[in-house]
């Protein structure tokens, strides 16, 4: 298999990832979209890591998937506590920060 | 068998996403997103990175998706139009999309990383075994490592502040959608109850001042 | 003491009397400070008594000190320093200012009892003083500049005293704003000395203008143009005179001693002064000398037909400082300082006994209304007639010596300057009628209703208090004249003014009778030591010559009065109706108030308007406004970015990205 491929199908996945942000109006969904980009770009850390031949694009994206657990946490909790407020669950609603 | 391997997982992933993006329920997307991980882990087993296929299915999958379920069976939504864009945002998205995509291609594709058209070179039997994962976590990159750990510290101290309970009555912001109603709106259906131009009332998509 | 030690004290009395009455104005009861007031300028006299004595005790050829305090501005080639120049000249101003104004001070203590701002005045006053002695005895240009500019204030504060009166203050910024021309002239001359010959000090300047300057260079010419602008807006001389009569509105004395006596005489010590460098430019000299005579001529004309009794005599002071000026400006410079003396004695006696008048007519000045106060008045009415005489110069009084001798100057001077002795003549011939114009008006004959009412009952006649150029009813509170109006009769420091001044106008013309005694011209020799045209002496024979005809000249005008206003007494209408232009023209001033109205008010108004609606508006309004409209309109630009959705700032991130991406392919490929 050649490399290339996989990291065609990243871009692919990233692309899908960034124009499902941009149509859904749910932050979960929203979020969930996010966790496909990460995923994409995991997926093209470790293809690289297996084209150069060492593992540090592995390590990278052990720390990416960390990083991705902890951000979900704080969204989650952030969608959690908008939920106990009664707000909408829109994010065209939830737009007082404005100029 | 490898390639057949290949756009089996492929098409599991892609599929996947595609579920994410394009399912109404918000259930439904994550477990999509589920299929989609598991693809992804097999595609990582295909790049002879075992541990972190393994990481991707235990903890990905299993911990960070059992998350999402908790709470989208905590919100509770449901039964919402797929697409509803900004206006004027209608055809930019997409196309941006994949103009997106079209233009991570052609920079990988068209760079002068010679070894992308090859499999790569041969790896030694321990590649991508936990036992290497480890030694270089703990030898080359412990900073990483430890302020990993302070983050996920930070994360878990952040979500317990975020949802706990507070003191309800000080600056509940959601007075003020209970103003218009007089009575406790749910939260996906309420029909814009702060809009500041009430001739606004009543339509669905907010008020242009969208740019783009 | 040392003469320079005396010329500090001159200058210290007065200064610390204005401040002491300033400063203490309400302890100080209304008697302390106009004691407080006449005492510093008494004392000041004395020190200026002191200097002199000391100055005599000099050789002739050192009598010049000068003296410095200490450094001003000593920088970067500038070395001014706060220094006095004492000699013959400073020292005669000294006195003379002193002298008149201790009398001024004791008249003005009498006749302003009853006006609430008598503290005020008095501070003035004595401020008044200290900067005129400041300006007479600045050893260098750059203090002379500051006291002109303070004796230009305490004009304006004098002269819009009565503050509360709308014609007092414009009249106040009318003489202010063309002293301030005067003083543009002053300093530019300055700043050109200091160009051409790198210094301020009199006696630097002096030293080395003859070396650096030959005769009628442009440059010492446009010096002496210049000094000449700041004497004529001072002293009145056309074309900057216009501030002279309506600075009448400030109470008498003030008109007394500023307006007749010292602040305008300033012009002629400043030629005098200069006559060093007057000497180098005789071009401009000239000129000084035409405008004197010409303002000489166009006064003495108007006085003729003026019916306000101060303004009337205002003009006669702009008439005789046309003589002075004529006089220091051709040569004749002690005859010039010397009828600066007797005018000062004269002119300030006139305005106390027209004060006077005014104040038994309650403020009416208009001379149709009054008569008869001979027999009202004996005091003043005495004492008007021998200022009278002394302005018309009759035979033996002290104008008789002074004025004729400018005159006779003239002709030994020869050539063009005959031109000034028989014009110079006309000028007292109708000196002559005007004064005893107003004599013959306002003393004999028939009382007019407040004279009798004077005679009848003891008591100053009291009537509505009102502003006498517009009638309008006024108040008497701070800011106007008082309830009360004080004459002579009734006020010993008024009598004991007015004797003196009587006396000196009738009697000081024998410290300069030509051929006996020539006390002024002896004293003021060193001074002018070094000016070809002192060398130019009349003889014995000439001037008395001169004296001659001039007597026989004031005596001929005080006929043709007498005939006119006595005898004839409807002459004077029937010469009006014939020569009904020339009345007109004349009572309204030669036009000159709606001459300047019209070249120089109406276009600096119309530039000022056009400054504020075209280049205000649009240039400089618009710039400030285009620049914050500008900013405004981007921020609403950008602002609109921020509109609170989400999905599009990810839109926007979306697209910078892949324009980014774009952009690096393209360059890349």
């Amino acid at each position: 298999m050649n490399v290339d491929w996989f990291i065609v199908l990243s871009a692919l996945l990233f692309a899908t990832g960034a124009i499902g942000i941009l149509i859904r109006r749910s932050p979960m969904v929203i979020l969930l979209c996010l966790e496909l980009m990460l995923n994409a770009g995991n997926l093209a850390l470790v293809a690289f890591s297996r084209m150069v031949g060492n593992g540090q694009g592995q390590v990278f994206a052990v720390i990416v998937m960390v990083v991705a657990a902890c951000e979900v946490v704080v969204g989650l909790g952030l969608i959690v506590a908008i939920f106990r407020r009664r707000l909408p669950l829109n994010v065209d609603d939830l737009r007082e920060l404005r100029g | 068998m490898e390639e057949v391997l290949f756009f089996v997982s492929a098409l599991g992933a892609l599929g996947g996403a595609v579920g994410v993006i394009a399912m109404r329920n918000p259930f439904y997307s994550v477990l999509a997103l589920i299929v989609h991980l598991f693809s992804l882990a097999a595609l990582f087993l295909l790049l002879t990175s075992a541990f972190v296929a393994a990481a991707q299915v235990v903890v990905y999958a299993g911990a960070v998706m059992v998350l999402y379920v908790f709470v989208v069976a905590y919100v509770g939504e449901g039964g919402e139009p797929a697409w509803e864009p900004i206006p004027g945002q209608r055809f930019l998205a997409p196309l941006l999309g994949i103009a997106l995509f079209v233009e991570l291609s052609i920079a990988v594709l068209s760079s002068s990383l010679l070894a992308l058209g090859t499999q790569g070179p041969d790896v030694p039997a321990g590649f991508g075994d936990p036992a290497a994962i480890g030694r270089l976590l703990l030898e080359k990159f412990l900073i990483p490592f430890e302020a990993s750990s302070i983050l996920l510290l930070l994360a878990a101290v952040g979500a317990i502040v975020l949802a706990s309970n507070r003191r309800e009555g000080v600056g509940d912001p959601s007075e003020r959608f209970a103003e218009e109603e007089g009575s406790t709106p749910k939260a996906p259906a309420v029909p814009r109850p702060f809009d500041e131009v009430p001739s606004e009332e009543g339509s669905p998509t907010p008020s242009p001042g969208g740019l783009a | 003491m040392s003469v320079s030690s005396w010329g500090w004290l001159v200058l210290l009395f007065p200064l610390l009397g204005s401040l002491t009455i300033a400063l203490g104005f309400r302890v100080l009861p209304a008697k302390a400070a106009g004691i407080i007031g006449t005492v510093a300028i008494g004392l000041a006299f004395a020190c200026g008594i002191g200097a002199l004595l000391s100055l005599l005790g000099d050789d002739p050829e050192a009598r010049h000190h000068a003296s410095s305090l200490w450094d001003y501005a000593s920088v970067a080639g500038l070395d001014i320093k706060l220094g006095i120049f004492v000699d013959p000249l400073s020292v005669f101003m000294v006195l003379v200012v002193t002298g008149v104004s201790t009398l001024i001070h004791l008249y003005s203590y009498g006749y302003m009892q009853s006006d609430e701002g008598y503290h005020r005045f008095f501070s003035y006053l004595n401020f008044f003083v200290f900067s005129m002695l400041l300006l007479v005895l600045a050893g260098n240009f750059v203090l002379l500049i500051v006291g002109w500019a303070f004796v230009g204030f305490a004009s304006y504060a004098l002269i819009s005293f009565w503050y509360r009166r709308e014609t007092a203050t414009r009249a106040g910024m009318k003489a202010f704003v063309i002293n301030v021309v005067g003083d543009i002239g002053l300093v530019l001359a300055a700043f050109l000395i200091f160009r051409e010959l790198g210094s301020f000090d009199y006696g630097t300047v002096f030293e080395r203008a003859p070396e650096v300057f030959a005769t009628n260079e442009w440059t010492i010419t446009a010096i002496c143009l210049l000094l000449l602008v700041g004497a004529f807006a001072k002293s009145a001389q056309l074309p900057l005179h216009t501030w002279l009569p309506d600075a009448m509105e400030g109470p008498t004395p003030v008109s007394s001693l500023i307006h007749a006596a010292t602040m305008v005489t300033a012009g002629v010590y400043l030629i005098a002064r200069t006559h060093t460098l007057f000497v180098l430019a005789p071009t401009a000299a000239d000129i000084a000398a035409f405008v004197g005579l010409a303002t000489l001529l166009v006064a003495g004309t108007i006085a003729l037909v003026m019916t306000d009794l101060k303004r009337a005599i205002a003009y006669s002071t702009m008439s005789q400082i046309g003589y002075m000026i004529m006089g220091v400006s051709i040569g004749a410079y002690s005859a010039g300082m010397f009828h600066l003396m007797t005018h000062a004695f004269f002119k300030a006696l006139l305005f106390m006994a027209a004060g006077s008048i005014i104040a038994a007519m309650a403020n009416e000045q208009n001379i149709d209304k009054m008569s008869g106060f001979g027999r009202a008045m004996r005091f003043t009415s005495i004492t008007m007639v021998c200022g009278g005489l002394a302005l018309a110069a009759f035979p033996g009084t002290s104008g008789f010596f002074s004025k004729d001798e400018i005159l006779a100057y003239a002709t030994a001077r020869g050539g063009m300057y005959e031109i000034f002795t028989v014009l110079g003549y006309f000028g007292a011939l109708l000196t002559a009628i005007y004064t005893f114009r107003l004599i013959f008006r306002v003393l004999p004959g028939k009382p007019c209703p407040e004279a009798q009412e004077l005679i009848d009952t003891g008591h100053v006649h009291h009537a509505h208090p009102f502003n006498p150029a517009t009638g309008e009813e006024e108040d008497t509170e701070v800011g106007f004249p008082g309830a009360e109006h004080h004459i002579a009769e009734q006020s010993w420091p008024m009598r004991a003014a007015m004797g003196v001044l009587a006396f000196l106008a009738l009697f000081a013309g024998v410290i300069q009778i030509p051929g006996l005694d020539e006390v002024v011209t002896h004293f003021l020799d060193p001074v002018f030591a070094d000016s070809p045209l002192a060398e130019i002496v009349p003889s014995t024979g000439a001037d008395w010559l001169g004296l001659g005809i001039g007597g026989v000249i004031s005596l001929a005008g005080i006929a043709i009065a007498y005939w006119l206003y006595r005898v004839n007494p409807g002459a004077p209408r029937v010469l009006e109706e014939r020569l009904r232009p020339v009345h007109t023209f004349l009572f309204n001033k030669w036009y000159f108030d709606e001459a300047i109205e019209l070249l120089v008010v109406r276009p600096a108004l119309a530039i000022g308007r056009f400054a504020n609606r075209v280049f205000e508006r649009f240039v400089v309004d618009g710039l400030v406004s285009g620049t914050r409209d500008t900013v405004r309109g981007a921020g609403g630009v950008v602002r609109a970015v921020q509109n609170g959705f989400v999905r599009s700032y990810a839109l926007l991130l979306v697209a910078g990205f892949a324009g980014l991406a774009l952009y690096f392919l393209l360059s890349s490929s």
